[in-house]
């Protein structure tokens, strides 16, 4: 079931577009707000509530790759891996973190704590290496600094 | 019609205006290959196999690469198919595709009908390069028609654009993205929408394919196949079954454009297993005494027996039967003679096809072909649940309403092949489709408006409808406000209309229902502008017998005459009326014969059975709702290829063989009782019985037009039924005898049951494959059209035999009165099931899985006055019999009615509609 | 904020919606987004008059996710009312009834700024019913995305917007004939639209005057890489490669020497030491064998190895390949995939033609879209410039960098 909070948060939106359809992808992101990821089962209750069939909804779903079909850790780590932030030092900014958290890029620490996933650039090029942590970016990424960096999330 | 002339490699061609690169070349004969584009679905310029070179003038040399079907062929433009760069372009793009490409040739279903090898030839691609390891999927359980495996795909995204846009199915989608894009159901399950099987053609390569087949494999090429006309519903789509070894394999679509276009419905598709099916009655059988069972005898036994039964007989009555060729409903009137022959339908169906067609000969309405319903440009659909009685005719309407909107389309320059951007700039305008039933049906998500209510209510509104365009139509009294808003909205849409259709049928078992449809049909008629009336009908040959003439099975049962013999053809009279009534009729004459081909109550009521031939086993003639007769060919041979009882031994692996070789056409065992009774007038042949036929009923005169006689020729050949490659010809029965055997002969038609004989295009009526040289799979066809997804070469396959007389039209006057619910009792309406109501199909285990179990509708309303929820048992008291059924709450359906299933093996017959009691289950289970 | 819409004021006041495209015609001005296609023109082919069918759109592009490019960011972060402004003068000049900003999920500060930023313009009646009490009404929305660089595409964004899969379509019809949900629409980048509040204050020819070579305007220039001062800087359109590298950016780091530079975004071609004295504009930068994009460039030193900065570049644009056509679904994989061999140095001498074929077949018309052409331009042009160093890898079977 939808809760009333996320149905409002949707109708919210629904205005801006002429048909439900187009607020499908804000509909998701919502859901995911508050349910950290989209399981088949959140999928079936917002493609109700959107008038939607299941498999329209994960068609645009799984094309998006913000949007989480699987389950995901309490802190989402992105690591920008284009270029800028690859000829600035995002193999060791990866290792880093990878080593310090014990999991690989796509995989979450076993205390659910973090899912770490590579991103395309974050646009802050002149600032690389960057991540973003949740709605965080990061700048100037340092792998000595990880470990306090991380600190900040529970 | 405007003209264009463009240049191949510098040649003028002319072509109509309007068309793109593809379609015109492919048109013009050029082997241009290509996935994603397909006649039916336009085109979307995906797959970029297509490419050919664009030059500006005669003085460009470089060109640029451009894709064909995304091209228009404009007046000037100048391409080149050969252009080496092209050429390599066309053979990367199958070297890309083959990246991933699985080599799973020998292994694939789809080998040897497959788009892909022959596109893969064509480009001349031949060495894969590629060192790393392909990307692979999951696949899904998509339910019993298709079988999924998704490594194979070539992501060309047909089979979402058939499903989603052409079907309207929602259950089937695209997913993910780059190089993992993947085609499936959101989770394993069955696909929903009703033409599903589609899939398996429209798929170029072999990810989705007949699960059915699969059960029994065999190559195209090994497959014995003939035209043929699909058995499973009144609009008489055209098929092309495929047999080996005596087992029918495969239902596959025949191209008609007038009819059934590039597709068919899972139904038409998956139900032909009822022909291999234990329940087929092989060989004649006699009862000794009533008391006796039935036991297998030989022909002339079985024939020496009627004779003495007619000798014995103080008269007979022959019960026909519409699902048997007018040949055989024919045959059954000339042997007991036309006062004795009797329609093999209810009297109440009788009387209903009897006004719809005599509707349809006087005019000035003309009933449409399948093809013209996707041109009309207005609709209104009175009482009939299109999709599940007539699922194709659901199909055109969904193309119907994208008639209108398409104006949007050429306002905007874009043309109607440029599928995408159609759809973009039409977005959900669709034209008007109004559809007033008893209750929801799978098509009103692309309706206008609905209206539901009981069935003289929908014809209330119907004949309203008719008072709005035509003020000599008679006026409908105390009709509701919303009513007649709608009554007016209706006749403003079709009024509008160039091309207007209106839709009714027998289905609601209503005259009021089909006068009114004939009222608004004639109200737009005149001014210039003709309005279609389309009847559906609820069986193959429903038109064909109904046009014999002759009255129904209840007048049967009354004219039995003592002592009498009664011949059912092809009928399962427990299906067409009261169980007591039948029982009474059957134990009341002294014989009873049947002919018929499967096991039912009827059979184990006579006292000899004669074994009858279906239609892949029989050569006939149907006349589907439009009133065109078609031929259909057989394609088992049921001569004793394989010998007698023995050859059940020798095949251990599959005991579905047939043996005996007993299994006759109908009509041939009647004219074998015809002779043996000595009686005048009997035929050798398919042409002799039909030339009777026309002598005996004029209306019928067409069908000698239908396809070339006997003893047509091409080059002083037959046309084979069987591919030039078709393998073991001479191994096949080697563990009988090492000497070939003789093979069958076919006196009724210029086909063979062989593969030698004539190998280029026979007349339409007469193709037995679609198959050209490096056109392995069904893109084929392209060969067999003047323009690609137009007409065949020389016109489709059929004969109209009903063209409705221009006089001015009398208008139906009898408007019912409004339905009025009644405090305990409802009226029990019919409903219809695409999966369940048709008696042959559900023989298929596929159908049968997905046919409904008993039950009864009723909307809420109804539900909470009877205290019973969804699920909950009911009994019905109709007709002095008592049903248990659970309930299924239907919000649509009106009040004071509900809805019983019609034609599900395990409810008995029931005269609909009817008044009847119900009450909510006291006892437990 | 001082002067803050006024030019939007005097639009709707004293000019008609055709003249506002005539002035930005005039100007010169040219897509700030990668395409470099003259504003004015594109807002011209929208049908207008009462004839016109309604609604129209005009949409900020917003999602900038082309790698090294960073410029949008500062500006819809910095000055959310300079865009707001700029959009409304330009939905103006179209008739267009509502705007949408389509912003990439990525910049959340941006998001915040922007969506007060809308609130305060409706605030102040620059947006709504009845804009400065003219009678021209206008809608604006932001629509924040789900990721996906196709999103960025024109006819993507379309589809993205109207919450469908960002596979691109077939021009023509042209999105101003058949837009946004069929209607006739505009999309524009972030800076081009910030240039048009400045352009309706201070004149056509101003604008003009502004740059080096004539093309109009400034250029928000970005430099990334080894560099000592990595940053991004508005100057006027057509300042050199070596004034951007050498006295904005510093230079290369100490200790590495410059090898080459990406100038405009990931999908463009090399220029290399020869080409410093380039003029960074977008006429210039085609005659020298690249294009300008984005204008925001990479910047390659001697120690980062070429061959792992373009399997960088093609495992981005295989992973952001929508999946709709063949050579794009299939072929950018494939070069990504001999990339990585080579790289790992398990290159064959084969592995050569291989990336040389995928250059010359992934071409714009080719493929559906060009985000594969995108892809193979720093391709081709490195196998052209750097042809020894990946010759190198196959040979030696391993990366001389590592």
């Amino acid at each position: 079931m939808l809760s009333e909070e996320i149905k409002r948060e949707i109708e919210a939106e629904m205005h801006h577009y002429p048909r439900k359809q187009g607020v499908c992808i804000e509909a998701l992101k919502i859901v995911q707000r508050h349910r950290a990821w989209v399981s088949d089962e959140s999928l079936r209750e917002l493609a109700e509530f959107l008038e939607m069939t299941p498999a329209e909804l994960d068609s645009v779903a799984t094309f998006y790759n913000k949007i989480f079909r699987r389950p995901v850790g309490r802190n989402v780590i992105f690591i920008c891996d284009s270029v800028s932030c690859w000829i600035m030092g995002y193999d060791r900014v990866r290792e880093g973190v990878t080593k310090l958290l014990g999991i690989r890029l796509g995989e979450t620490s076993a205390d659910g704590r973090f899912t770490l996933l590579p991103n395309v650039c974050l646009g802050a090029c002149d600032h690389a290496p960057v991540l973003m942590i949740n709605d965080d970016t990061h700048l100037d990424v340092e792998p000595a600094k990880m470990e306090s960096l991380l600190e900040e999330y529970k | 019609m405007k003209m264009v002339t463009f240049y191949i490699e510098n040649q003028p061609y002319a072509v109509e205006a309007g068309k793109n690169l593809l379609h015109a070349c492919l048109s013009l004969g050029f082997d241009l290959p290509y996935f994603c584009w397909h006649p039916a679905l336009g085109s979307v310029g995906a797959c970029r196999q297509c490419a050919v070179k664009q030059f500006k003038d005669e003085n460009d040399t470089r060109g640029k690469i451009v894709m064909a079907c995304m091209t228009p062929a404009s007046e000037a433009t100048r391409i080149s198919i050969l252009d080496p760069e092209a050429h390599q372009f066309r053979a990367s793009v199958i070297e890309w595709l083959m990246i991933n490409h699985p080599h799973d040739c020998p292994v694939c279903d789809e080998g040897g009908e497959c788009h892909l090898q022959d596109m893969t030839v064509m480009t001349g691609h031949n060495y894969r390069e590629f060192r790393f390891p392909k990307r692979t999927f999951r696949n899904q359980d998509l339910g019993p028609f298709v079988n999924h495996e998704m490594n194979r795909c070539i992501e060309c995204y047909r089979c979402v654009r058939f499903y989603r846009d052409y079907a309207g199915g929602r259950d089937f989608d695209v997913f993910a993205a780059h190089d993992h894009v993947y085609f499936g159901r959101h989770e394993d399950g069955t696909l929903e929408n009703e033409f599903s099987g589609n899939l398996v053609e429209v798929c170029p390569t072999g990810v989705f394919t007949d699960k059915t087949l699969k059960k029994h494999y065999t190559r195209k090429w090994d497959l014995q196949t003939a035209p043929s006309v699909c058995v499973h519903c009144g609009l008489g789509c055209n098929t092309i079954p495929g047999e080996r070894y005596g087992i029918l394999r495969q239902i596959r679509n025949r191209f008609n454009h007038e009819v059934n276009g590039y597709f068919l419905c899972d139904r038409g598709r998956y139900g032909y297993e009822f022909v291999n099916s234990e329940k087929r009655i092989r060989q004649p059988l006699l009862r000794k005494d009533r008391r006796s069972l039935l036991e297998a005898a030989s022909p002339d036994s079985a024939i020496e027996t009627l004779k003495e039964i007619f000798a014995e007989s103080s008269a007979m009555i022959g019960i026909g039967s519409p699902r048997a060729s007018l040949e055989a409903n024919f045959a059954l009137r000339a042997l007991v003679g036309p006062e004795h022959f009797f329609q093999g339908v209810s009297d109440r169906e009788t009387r209903l096809a009897s006004l719809a067609l005599s509707i349809l000969k006087e005019g000035p309405a003309r009933s449409p072909s399948l093809h013209e319903v996707e041109t009309a440009d207005a609709v209104l659909v009175l009482g009939e649940d299109v999709p599940n009685v007539a699922p194709m005719l659901a199909l055109a309407l969904r193309q119907s309403v994208r008639r209108e909107p398409m104006k949007i389309a050429e306002r905007l320059r874009i043309a109607e092949w440029d599928d995408a951007a159609v759809r973009e700039a039409v977005q959900h305008e669709r034209g008007s489709l109004f559809i007033a039933t008893t209750d929801s049906t799978s098509l009103d998500d692309v309706a206008t408006e609905r209206y539901h209510g009981a069935p003289n209510d929908v014809a209330r509104l119907g004949f309203a409808v008719a008072h709005e365009l035509k003020s000599d139509a008679p006026i409908v009294n105390d009709l509701p406000q919303e009513v007649s808003g709608l009554a007016n909205r209706i006749a403003v849409a079709l009024k509008q209309a160039e091309r207007p259709l209106v839709i009714s049928g027998m289905s609601c078992g209503s005259d009021a229902l089909i006068q009114a449809a004939a009222n608004v049909a004639w109200a737009l008629c005149g001014e210039g502008r003709t309005a279609a009336l389309c009847f559906t009908a609820p069986e193959c040959n429903s038109v064909g017998a109904a046009l014999m003439g002759g009255v129904g099975i209840d007048s049967a049962i009354e004219s039995i005459p003592e002592n009498g013999t009664v011949i059912v053809l092809e009928n399962d009279l427990y299906r067409r009326a009261d169980r007591a009534k039948i029982d009474a009729a059957l134990a009341a004459a002294k014989h009873v014969v049947v002919i018929d081909h499967l096991e039912s109550e009827t059979v184990q009521k006579a006292g000899l059975v004669l074994p009858a031939a279906t239609f892949a086993e029989s050569d006939g003639t149907f006349v589907n709702n439009e009133g065109r007769a078609q031929r259909f060919y057989q394609v088992l041979s049921d001569k004793p290829q394989f010998g007698a009882e023995s050859d059940r031994d020798s095949f251990r692996r599959s005991d579905k063989v047939r043996s005996g070789g007993f299994v006759k056409e109908s009509w041939r065992w009647l004219t074998d009782v015809i002779k043996a009774t000595g009686q005048a007038g009997s035929w050798t042949n398919l042409d002799e019985i039909d030339d009777a036929l026309v002598s005996a009923l004029a209306v019928f005169a067409p069908i000698m037009k239908i396809a070339p006689p006997a003893n047509f020729r091409i080059v002083g050949q037959k046309i084979p039924r069987q591919p030039h490659r078709y393998s073991g010809r001479t191994a096949m029965q080697a563990q009988l005898s090492v000497h070939e055997p003789k093979p069958p002969d076919d006196p009724d038609s210029p086909l063979s049951f062989s593969m030698e004989g004539y190998e280029g295009e026979p007349p339409s009526p007469l193709i037995t494959r679609f198959w050209s040289p490096g056109w392995n799979s069904i893109q084929s066809l392209n060969k067999f059209q003047d323009e690609v997804g137009g007409p065949l070469h020389g016109g489709d396959p059929g004969q109209r035999l009903i063209e409705p007389l221009q006089t001015g039209p009398t208008f139906f006057d009898q408007v019912p009165d409004a339905f009025q619910r009644r405090n305990d009792e409802w009226l029990i309406i019919p409903l219809s099931h695409i999966f369940g109501s048709e008696e042959l199909s559900v023989l298929s285990p596929a159908i049968a899985a997905r046919a409904p179990q008993r039950y009864l509708s009723v909307n809420d309303d109804d539900a909470g006055r009877l205290g019973v929820s969804d699920g909950e048992e009911v009994e019905l008291r109709l007709g002095g019999n008592i049903h248990y059924l659970s309930v299924k709450i239907r919000h649509a359906l009106a009040k004071g009615t509900a809805g019983l299933p019609v034609g599900l093996r395990e409810l008995p017959f029931v005269d609909l509609p009817s008044w009847g009691r119900i009450a909510k289950c006291n006892h437990n289970g | 904020m001082a002067g803050g819409y006024a030019s939007l004021r005097r639009v709707v006041r004293e000019m008609t919606p055709q003249a506002v495209t005539a002035l930005i015609k005039d100007s010169n001005l040219k897509g700030r987004g990668g395409a470099g296609f003259p504003t004015g023109m594109k807002w011209s082919f929208v049908p207008m008059g009462d004839d016109a069918t309604h609604p129209k759109y005009l949409i900020a592009n917003a999602d900038e996710m082309e790698p090294g490019t960073f410029k949008d960011r500062l500006l819809l972060e910095g000055d959310p009312h300079q865009l707001i402004e700029g959009m409304i003068v330009g939905a103006y000049a179209i008739q267009a009834d509502v705007t949408y900003i389509f912003l990439r999920w990525a910049y959340r500060l941006a998001a915040e700024r922007l969506q007060r930023a809308i609130a305060e313009a409706y605030a102040n009646n620059y947006l709504g019913r009845n804009i400065c009490g003219s009678d021209f009404s206008l809608e604006m929305y932001l629509h924040v995305s789900a990721g996906r660089y196709m999103c960025g595409e024109e006819t993507g964004l379309l589809n993205a917007l109207e919450g469908k899969r960002a596979t691109p379509r077939a021009k023509p019809p042209f999105p101003a004939v058949s837009g946004l949900w069929g209607k006739p629409t505009v999309v524009n980048n972030v800076e081009t639209l910030c240039n048009v509040p400045h352009i309706v204050n201070h004149g056509a020819e101003w604008f003009k005057s502004l740059s080096h070579t004539g093309e109009g305007g400034t250029k928000i220039y970005g430099v990334s890489g080894k560099v000592k001062r990595p940053g991004a800087w508005e100057l006027p359109l057509g300042t050199t490669v070596r004034e951007l590298l050498e006295e904005h950016a510093g230079g290369v780091r100490d200790g590495l020497k410059f090898r080459g530079v990406i100038p405009g975004g990931a999908s463009t071609e090399f220029l290399l030491e020869q080409h410093l004295d380039v003029k960074m504009d977008f006429e210039s930068v085609q005659k020298a064998g690249s294009r300008l994009g984005t204008g925001t460039m990479i910047v390659m030193d001697d120690k980062t190895c070429p061959v792992g900065l373009v399997l960088n570049l093609e495992r981005f644009f295989a992973q952001e390949s929508c999946g709709w056509c063949t050579p794009c679904r299939e072929g950018l994989p494939w070069t990504a995939k001999v990339l990585q061999a080579i790289e790992n140095g398990d290159g064959q001498p084969i592995d050569m033609q291989r990336l040389a074929l995928h250059t010359k077949l992934l071409g714009p018309g080719h493929t559906f879209c060009a985000l594969a052409p995108g892809a193979m331009e720093p391709l081709q042009s490195a196998l052209n410039y750097f042809r020894d160093d990946f010759e190198r890898h196959i040979r030696e079977r391993r990366c001389p960098w590592k």
